[in-house]
């Protein structure tokens, strides 16, 4: 197997001096320039001086066409990143959420934005529908975010009730996401961390005796993050609404449950969806994502402000419908935002990440009850057929859409980092940390057989590699191994703490 | 064109499998069929339907173009917290190279070497920006940004206090996310009043003591106005050890007071006024701040490093501050951010460079200025209602009721906020100042 990643050495500064071996020199080093500034406002409210780059077009162009020469993407190769779910990302969408219809204000009328409400309003649905949820919120930026608003709804709905002060702590399974810590504690809740059973799964004897009036909320991820779906679900749901509390779904690998099993049907009270995970929207690098949230009909009314509702002068007419199914248009708009009674209020200061819940909607149009459910089951079956192909013991089974090896005697870490030099991106590595040097690896339903079995191969050709070469990996990708250490212990996090290093 | 590609009925159309090898796959796990693999009780298992219909590319194309045109076409003059600059194609095509769009978080960075220096190089841009060490890439939005910059300052002050104090012009959706995301860590909000679209530093000064952990004001304020009291804010929260935190936007910091120079000790804002158009309130937070509070600063942070071969790379840095170590103890829940735009918005300021961007910041001067006099000149309108310097935007009061004149100006195709009983306010920028004529005409229709 051949390959090489791209670096660019252009030989040059803006000093002339030689600058061998280095890679894309950063915009500064091309050009930079300090401009006075000359305003209309008085000195004395104003800076004196601006310095950045001054550059010309193509120069950028060149600059940042070789930086994503420089980037791997899945568009670039395999990237079964466990937990990410990395799926490919249909084209046509970026073009929707491109359109001028779709740059739009917030701050307009409901009467002028009919087809941002019209549409927001068809998500709400669509996701109420895959979740088994009664109402959604498409406010939350992430899905972490989602994770902290779903907590809120938690509290107004204990508060509401009179039990806010007492209800005071959230259980975590010790294999979630770290995210779910986070965001307990974000929203000033005790997290009681439960240890999973032998079999990967949430241990029900555990489970009781977590439980009690003090729960607030069990955080659960089903299939879970070894890709195990919880089979006692419902005893699980029986415990914690026993004991008072509430089940919130982590949607983080809904994915493999499209048409197969909801949420809602299984128990769950609050949920929320990674639309950018399994929706098929970019990842964009780091995000934006989108974190809707969907609830039982019961925590409704705590949901943030505004959701979007069809005008109730216009359901009556409901009949009346445009031939592609949306309803029409009349004077006020068939749709408005409107306020939930006991709303939490914010968590976004404008309603979240709109664009990528275009694109979330459009993937969701074009693939269908089939095309969902298919995915699902692609997902499935490829997870199986890669972990059956693979050297590398998976202590856990059967599971979904995701599987974690183990590197035995290897370090995760290095494993990783040698599978870059086979062109493809590693696993998630030493995650969920009930496997030792866990190898998380979601295929999604994306690949086909012949690059599930390229990737078998690199985890096999890895497998018998001595330790040394899985230390000085990777050798062809952009960079050698890099020194983390020496990035957190002599922090430089500007060009401008540069200055002065010896190149 | 026929087949799969243009059939929504076959399935997943991203899913690549032919039939044969999907029947080897099953093979080769020992399944005779893909449900089997499914471990799912038969109690809880879905078998309804969404009833959801499947499309081709084409219908699926044809049918959310057609919702999203059953939006208004208005031209907008809308501001308060969201702007709307024009944006480069330049920008568009650069962050749509599916290398950089359909990438994740750099976990390897040997192999995501080129988003990482484009992060290193927005964080490097914001910092000549702010005069603040520290940027991270990146927070959802201003709002949330606010939010993170009160719980850092709870964080890193020394002393047990729990107020946060903020102008009275705050946007109600900031506070409301401010009070959401501090109400865990006892934190209390509470305003201090304005002076003419100001913040008024006496009442801050008799708001203050030492229970304040943070001072928040803004620079451009939400009603347009540029603060001229920002140092003396900055002493008065100093003198009480408590931080001060500065709303900003890149364009308004490109010509307004270093933050570091009035003595912000944090800055946040969205820095997508430039990078993305309107969408709908989609941002990108900016967070900056104080060295000193490196390891408590919440979000990725990429440094730059060594690789093997002795030669500069990037790198996410401190992870170990994050959530997917620290768990509970991490300084933010935030895992998915806002990358793809704080490459976007990179793009967009080197496009600009030093020169760009301090000409379009005075732009957003002297088109908010311009307009608000010939606004003045129309009867029924007085305009800007503050007799402050303005950034963008301003206040109009109207004689009519201000919804009235805001659906009268729909009407005419123009948008507007009503912001009071008697107060709308507009807002210019070089995206929409060649309507600037038509909307003073369109006033004087309506006023």
């Amino acid at each position: 197997m051949e390959y090489d990643q791209a670096r660019w050495t252009d030989g040059k500064t803006k000093d002339g001096e030689s600058a061998e071996g280095q890679y894309e020199p950063l915009l500064s080093e091309k050009n930079s320039e300090e401009v006075e500034v000359d305003s209309p406002l008085p000195d004395d409210l104003t800076r004196d001086s601006l310095e950045l780059p001054a550059l010309e077009e193509p120069e950028l162009a060149r600059h940042y066409t070789r930086l994503s020469q420089m980037n791997y993407g899945v568009d670039s190769g395999p990237y079964p990143l466990g937990s990410c779910t990395m799926k490919y990302n249909p084209k046509f969408t970026e073009d929707v959420a491109a359109l001028p219809s779709a740059a739009v204000h917030h701050d307009r009328s409901d009467r002028s934005l009919q087809g941002t409400l019209g549409l927001m309003h068809g998500l709400q649905n669509y996701l109420a529908e895959i979740g088994g949820m009664d109402a959604v919120s498409l406010q939350p930026p992430a899905g972490a975010a989602g994770e902290f608003t779903g907590i809120l709804v938690a509290k107004a709905y204990h508060e509401a009730n009179g039990e806010g002060d007492q209800r005071d702590e959230i259980i975590v399974p010790d294999s979630a996401h770290g995210t779910n810590f986070a965001s307990a504690a974000l929203a000033g809740y005790e997290v009681v961390e439960l240890p999973s059973g032998d079999d990967g799964r949430v241990d029900l004897e555990a489970l009781e005796a977590a439980a009690s009036d003090r729960t607030a909320l069990f955080m659960l991820t089903n299939p879970n993050t070894l890709g195990l779906f919880e089979r006692d679900i419902e005893e699980i749901a029986e415990t914690i609404h026993d004991a008072g509390g509430l089940l919130y779904y982590d949607g983080a690998n809904l994915n493999a449950l499209l048409g197969q099993a909801r949420p809602g049907d299984m128990g769950f009270d609050i949920m929320h969806y990674n639309v950018h995970k399994t929706f098929a929207t970019p990842h964009g690098g780091g995000g934006p994502g989108a974190g809707p949230v969907g609830v039982v009909s019961d925590l409704a009314e705590f949901l943030p402000a505004p959701r979007v509702r069809e005008r109730e002068d216009q359901r009556s007419e409901s009949s009346e419908r445009a031939s592609d199914g949306t309803p029409r248009a009349t004077d006020g708009g068939a749709y408005e935002r409107f306020d939930p009674e006991n709303t939490v209020g914010k968590v976004h200061g404008f309603e979240g990440n709109w664009l990528v819940l275009v694109k979330a909607y459009a993937y969701i149009a074009r693939l269908g009850d089939e095309g969902l459910a298919d995915a699902a089951e692609k997902a499935v079956l490829n997870a199986n057929y890669l972990a059956s192909q693979v050297d590398y013991e998976v202590p856990f089974e059967p599971f979904h859409h995701e599987f974690v090896a183990s590197a035995g005697d290897q370090d995760a870490a290095d494993v990783a980092k040698r599978m870059l030099d086979y062109g493809v991106h590693p696993p998630t590595t030493k995650w969920p940390e009930i496997v030792p040097e866990a190898l998380m690896t979601e295929p999604t339903e994306i690949e086909g057989k012949d690059t599930l079995d390229q990737l078998a191969e690199a985890f096999d050709a890895v497998a018998t590699e001595d330790d040394e070469t899985l230390a000085n990996a990777p050798n062809r990708t952009t960079a050698r191994r890099i020194d983390q250490t020496s990035a957190a212990r002599n922090l430089r996090l500007s060009w401008q703490s540069l200055e002065g290093d010896a190149e | 064109m026929s087949g799969r590609h243009e059939s929504g009925d076959r399935g997943s159309p991203y899913a690549p499998h032919t039939a044969d090898e999907t029947a080897a796959m099953l093979d080769a796990v020992g399944a005779d069929d893909v449900t089997e693999l499914f471990d799912i009780p038969e109690s809880v298992a879905f078998d309804g339907e969404f009833g959801i219909e499947a499309r081709s590319e084409r219908e699926a194309e044809r049918h959310v173009r057609g919702l999203l045109s059953r939006n208004d076409d208005l031209t907008e003059f809308l501001g308060r917290g969201h702007y709307e600059h024009y944006v480069p194609s330049l920008v568009d095509h650069l962050s749509l190279r599916s290398e950089f769009l359909t990438s994740y978080t750099q976990y390897q960075p040997e192999i995501t070497q080129g988003f990482l220096q484009a992060l290193f190089e927005y964080q490097s841009m914001l910092v000549e920006l702010t005069g603040l060490d520290i940027v991270n890439a990146s927070m959802y939005d201003h709002a949330t940004a606010l939010a993170e910059a009160a719980l850092l300052a709870a964080r890193v002050r020394s002393t047990d206090g729990d107020r946060v104090l903020v102008p009275d012009y705050l946007l109600d959706q900031r506070k409301d996310v401010l009070e959401n995301y501090t109400d865990g860590a006892g934190l209390s909000v509470e305003t201090f009043a304005t002076d003419d679209g100001n913040a008024d530093a006496d009442a801050l000064a008799e708001a203050i003591d030492d229970d304040a952990v943070m001072v928040y004001a803004e620079n451009p304020t939400t009603r347009g106005t540029v603060e001229e009291g920002l140092a003396e804010i900055g002493a008065l929260a100093d003198d009480h050890d408590a931080l001060f935190c500065l709303g900003s936007d890149p364009v308004a910091l490109s010509i307004l007071q270093e933050p570091a120079s009035v003595g912000a000790d944090v800055v946040v804002g969205d820095a997508a006024a430039l990078g993305l158009p309107t969408a709908y309130g989609m941002g990108l937070g900016l967070f900056a701040c104080r060295e000193d509070f490196v390891r408590q600063v919440p979000g990725r942070l990429v440094g730059a490093s060594e690789d093997a071969a002795d030669k500069r790379t990037y790198t996410l840095t401190l992870q170990t501050r994050e959530q997917h170590i620290r768990r509970e103890r991490a300084t933010s829940n935030i895992c998915t951010n806002q990358a793809w735009v704080a490459l976007r918005t990179a793009i967009h300021a080197a496009y600009l460079g030093p020169d760009g961007l301090v000409d379009l910041a005075n732009d957003c001067v002297r088109l908010a200025d311009d307009l608000a006099g010939r606004l003045d000149d129309v009867t029924g309108l007085r305009a800007p209602v503050h007799d402050r310097h303005h950034f963008r935007e301003f206040v109009v009061h109207t004689d009519q009721p201000a919804n009235a004149v805001v659906e009268d100006l729909e009407a005419e195709g123009f948008a507007v906020h009503a912001v009071g009983e008697h107060e709308v306010q507009v807002c210019i920028t070089d995206a929409n100042e060649h309507a600037a004529d038509r909307l003073v005409a369109a006033f004087e229709e309506v006023a």
